[in-house]
């Protein structure tokens, strides 16, 4: 497939040069000796510009078509839903106005290509035209402005309604920590000076406070479907931003102060394994990943879906490979899985 | 002042010619003549072009062909990239670099240096800029930042690599990051003197264009470059101080021991004593310059693509005034919008409202110029020069840039697709493609001026424009796909991940493209070195062009004129101006320069 890309490219690239020592060759037959564009430049470069308007509709397409796959799937949060339709209506206008101006700019250029002799027209004003195409952004935007404004206020309000999960995500380089609040569902103090790697108490929590004692620290971060998980994030060294692609969430991890993020997970990840947009990626991928196996290389396991949390703020070295797996499961299997897990008290008490 | 500075000036003209005898020294290195000082700034600014997109294409190759072995690397990177595989602390330095030097060093002074100090004293009809001195002080303080620049490569713990934004605590910690040592000192050294460099050079721009405006120059006869130097020079004086504190305070954070950035940091085993300061707030300070800095980049372009585009369609600029409202209205607004680099920071979401409300409106005066170039073609008679096209080009890497603006402008879709390839594919369209295109432009349009009448190859210059176009089409496009499926930016690779596997076509892709692209451009070099020597001379005015600077003499000489300073009666647009019987209002010429009186029964016909 690269190579197909490649080919493709170059030979696109081989009709351009080819094109252009075209026009080189054709502008010197005359050989006038002025670096000024003359009647034949105007001309060539005209329909040039007919040519570079089909080349940027032609890559849009091909875009769409050969890429329209890799996006993300459908998304697995309560807000994603709209946050999509957002984004398909924002695309909508994008797009109109791309092809319309795009289309008169070109087209311009080819049709009043100068030519010896001809007149322009002195059209230096014409304040209708340009009322015109002030207002009209200003509608477009307004109403992009108030619904976008609109969305962000509710997913930005966070908020304790609805009995929602709190869970901290702990960054550090370069890796994830996620803390449950356990039974009382209030996580307890932390700070970084309370750190004692002896202990194994990676995250400072205070461990006198008695909310803490219930809290669970896991390295994988489950999620119960359909209940709402407000987070809370704290970094212990440089900014990192906790971004999960899937659910439509980020926000930055900031040293010296907790920041913090709510969504609805509404997929399960099984449900999303089975989504088939998912599975068409996955018999892909792991169609790429086979050949690489086959070729001995490395990174050529097979691959199963899974929601992934990420690192999307630089933080260094490893910045790469900062991840942590997330799964949304149905609510038992989740209280299986957090009851299976040590509460601090007790892993606090098994290093003493 | 004004009459004053004038007066002077004029009996300064009249005994020009007898004095300043002057030495290689005083002619060619401290200079203190604004045509030469400004090619001064487009050498340097090419110099460090050149190293910014090399540096982009060793790190496109690096994404295309992940822990592949170049020889290539080893030969320029040396032990950064041990058997010829990039390391990954000099993949995050060369792209910190890269965006640095393109953002900084070409499209700041390369662009705005080069053109404001060549134009403004020739288009305004100056003798030269308000303090010669000053202006000398400010290309050589931009000389020495560039070499300190350059100089922190070669640094044994490498250059800063925080990314161009150098957010601490990233870049205060050496600890955090080998690059924020050593490496990080001189980039922030090299920056407080570029920064006092740009200053220097704003206000000796702003003075200049207010006072030395010869007689008739008023400003609404200002060419459009004009009104988009001065406003690119006014924003700069606003806001590069605040960058400089930014810098200040990072310095007295690292060097010093406060915490105005940093607060409990437990890194490698041990907590730092910092408390108390916040990054957000070097993100507030940052983003206070960051992003008018985006519109000094692109103000100037888009001043030399007005110019460039109405002398070529040989048509008045469209809607003059509504140009110049809307240079002012970008810059005003371009002052209030920086939170949209921070809407998932961790500041209050309503401020992040307030910044989509700003953000938003930007769009409607960008849109009403791209509107009026479009309509400036409309019924030209288009002279396709290689200028021509860039300008073209830029309108539409402006518009298809620009559109992605408004999502990523809405706080609420920023939220999947901040810090992702979308974010760069998104800037790189709209104010690094446009504004090299801009700076293209400007290089072929005034290369006569700079080098006393030679002229570029047009051929080689349709052979550099059209490969460009299509090749920066072809990076940049299928990128937004890449940030849309979730990858991050600033990966020094996406193996990681396996949802990103099938990305790995795209990257080769665009990373082709980015190598032609890159080979175009030593077509344009080649041109440019090849033409200051050999060019052909062409006419004193080329482009049969209105501007002041075409009736200045082709060979440079101290003062500009060698007489009087031409004075002006009518704007810089009459081009094919007729008559009510429609002839041209100078026979058998299509164009009537500024200098040339109105004609007795001729009307304005533009308001």
């Amino acid at each position: 497939m690269t190579t197909l890309l490649i080919l493709a490219v170059l030979v696109l690239v081989a009709i351009a040069i080819w094109q252009m020592t075209k026009i080189f060759e054709l502008s010197q037959i005359k050989a006038v000796d002025s670096q000024i564009a003359n009647d034949r430049d105007n001309k060539y470069n005209g329909y040039l510009m007919m040519v570079f308007l089909v080349f940027i509709y032609a890559i849009t397409i091909f875009s769409f078509w050969k890429y329209g796959k890799v996006l993300l799937p459908e998304a697995a949060s309560a807000h994603g839903g709209e946050y999509d339709y957002l984004m398909l209506v924002s695309f909508v206008i994008i797009f109109i106005v791309q092809t319309i101006t795009q289309l008169l700019l070109h087209y311009f250029g080819f049709k009043y290509k100068g030519e010896k002799g001809k007149k322009a027209l002195y059209y230096a004003d014409n304040d209708r035209l340009e009322f015109i195409w002030t207002i009209i952004p200003v509608i477009v935007l307004a109403g992009l402005i108030l619904w976008g404004l609109y969305s962000w206020t509710n997913i930005m309000d966070i908020n304790d309604e609805d009995d929602p999960l709190i869970v901290e995500l702990y960054a550090q380089q370069f890796n994830w920590t996620a803390r449950y609040a356990g039974g009382d569902n209030v996580l307890g103090g932390a700070n970084v000076r309370m750190i004692d790697i002896d202990k194994a108490n990676i995250l400072g929590i205070d461990e006198s406070d008695s909310y803490a004692k219930d809290d669970i620290i896991v390295k994988e971060l489950h999620l119960p479907v359909g209940r709402k998980v407000n987070f809370e994030m704290r970094s212990q060294d440089v900014l990192h931003s906790a971004y999960m692609p899937h659910f439509r969430a980020q926000m930055n991890c900031v040293p010296g102060m907790t920041t913090q993020f709510s969504f609805t997970p509404t997929i399960t990840t099984a449900d999303m394994r089975n989504n088939p947009d998912v599975i068409d990626k996955v018999e892909r991928t792991n169609a790429i990943r086979a050949e690489r196996a086959a070729a001995g290389k490395e990174n050529s396991d097979p691959w199963e879906f899974d929601y992934i949390l990420l690192c999307n703020k630089i933080c260094g070295k490893s910045h790469y490979n900062m991840q942590m797996k997330i799964i949304v499961e149905e609510e038992e299997e989740y209280n299986k899985w957090l009851a299976e897990q040590q509460t601090f008290a007790q892993t606090m008490a098994s290093v003493q | 002042m004004s009459a004053t500075a004038h007066a002077h000036l004029v009996d300064h003209a009249d005994d020009h010619g007898h004095h300043h005898k002057e030495t290689f020294v005083t002619k060619y290195i401290f200079s203190q003549d604004h045509k030469m000082i400004s090619k001064q700034y487009l050498i340097t600014g090419l110099i460090m072009g050149t190293i910014g997109i090399a540096m982009s294409l060793m790190f496109r190759m690096q994404l295309a062909w992940p822990g592949e072995s170049f020889p290539l690397f080893e030969t320029l990177l040396g032990d950064w990239a041990p058997d010829g595989v990039m390391d990954a602390d000099m993949y995050l330095a060369l792209v910190t670099i890269h965006g640095t030097i393109m953002v900084f060093f070409v499209l700041t002074a390369g662009l705005s240096g080069t053109f404001s100090n060549l134009l403004i004293p020739l288009q305004i009809g100056a003798r030269d800029m308000a303090s010669g001195f000053l202006n000398m002080l400010s290309y050589w303080l931009f000389f020495l930042s560039s070499v300190i620049m350059v100089l922190s490569l070669f640094v044994e713990a490498g250059p800063a690599n925080a990314g161009w934004t150098i957010y601490p605590p990233l870049s205060a910690l050496p600890m955090a990051q080998s690059g924020s040592g050593m490496g990080m000192t001189l980039w922030l050294v090299s920056m407080a003197i570029f920064i006092a460099s740009s200053l220097l050079g704003s206000l000796n721009y702003i003075v200049t264009v207010i006072n030395l405006r010869t007689k008739g120059m008023s400003m609404t006869r200002l060419p459009l470059t004009i009104w988009a130097f001065l406003v690119t020079a006014i924003i700069g004086v606003v806001s590069f101080p605040v960058l400089l504190s930014a810098a200040l305070l990072l310095i007295m954070d690292r060097s010093f021991g406060t915490s105005f950035f940093l607060s409990d940091i437990f890194i490698q085993g041990e907590v730092l004593h910092y408390q108390g300061g916040s990054p957000v707030l070097f993100e507030h300070l940052f983003w206070f310059l960051g992003h008018p800095e985006v519109y000094i980049v692109i103000l100037p372009a888009m001043g030399i693509v007005s110019e460039v585009m109405a002398n070529n369609a040989r048509k008045p600029i469209f809607g003059y005034r509504a140009m110049i409202a809307s240079i002012i209205a970008i810059a005003f607004l371009s002052t209030i919008v920086w939170g949209h680099h921070m809407f998932v920071s961790g500041m209050n979401p309503f401020l992040g409202s307030v910044f989509t409300f700003t953000t938003l409106l930007i769009a409607i005066p960008s849109a009403v110029k791209s509107f009026n170039w479009i309509t400036t073609l409309w019924k030209g008679n288009l002279q396709l020069n290689p200028a021509m096209l860039f300008s073209i080009g830029l309108v539409s890497t402006f518009i298809t840039g620009g559109l992605t603006g408004i999502i990523l402008g809405d706080s609420t879709l920023d939220i999947n697709v901040h810090d992702t390839y979308f974010v760069v594919a998104h800037f790189h369209l709209v104010m690094g493609i446009s504004a090299l295109y801009g700076l293209f432009a400007g290089v072929y349009h005034w290369f006569p001026k700079m080098f006393e009448g030679k002229m570029m190859n047009k051929n080689l210059g349709y052979i550099h424009f059209w490969i460009t176009a299509v090749c920066a089409y072809g990076v940049f496009f299928p990128m937004h796909f890449v940030g849309m499926a979730g990858v991050p930016r600033r990966y020094y690779e996406n193996t990681a991940f396996p949802m990103f596997d099938e990305l790995t076509d795209v990257q080769v892709l665009m990373t082709v493209f980015a190598l032609v692209a890159g080979l175009a451009q030593l077509v344009f070099l080649f041109n440019f070195i090849h033409s200051m020597f050999y060019g052909k001379k062409g006419p004193q005015n080329p482009w049969k062009s209105n501007t002041l600077e075409w009736t200045a003499p082709q060979e440079h000489m101290h003062g500009n004129w060698p007489g009087a300073i031409p004075h002006v009666y009518r704007w810089a647009y009459d081009y094919s101006k007729t008559d009510e019987r429609g002839d041209y209002i100078i026979p058998g010429q299509d164009f009537v320069p500024q200098n040339v009186p109105m004609k007795e029964d001729e009307e304005e016909l533009h308001h």
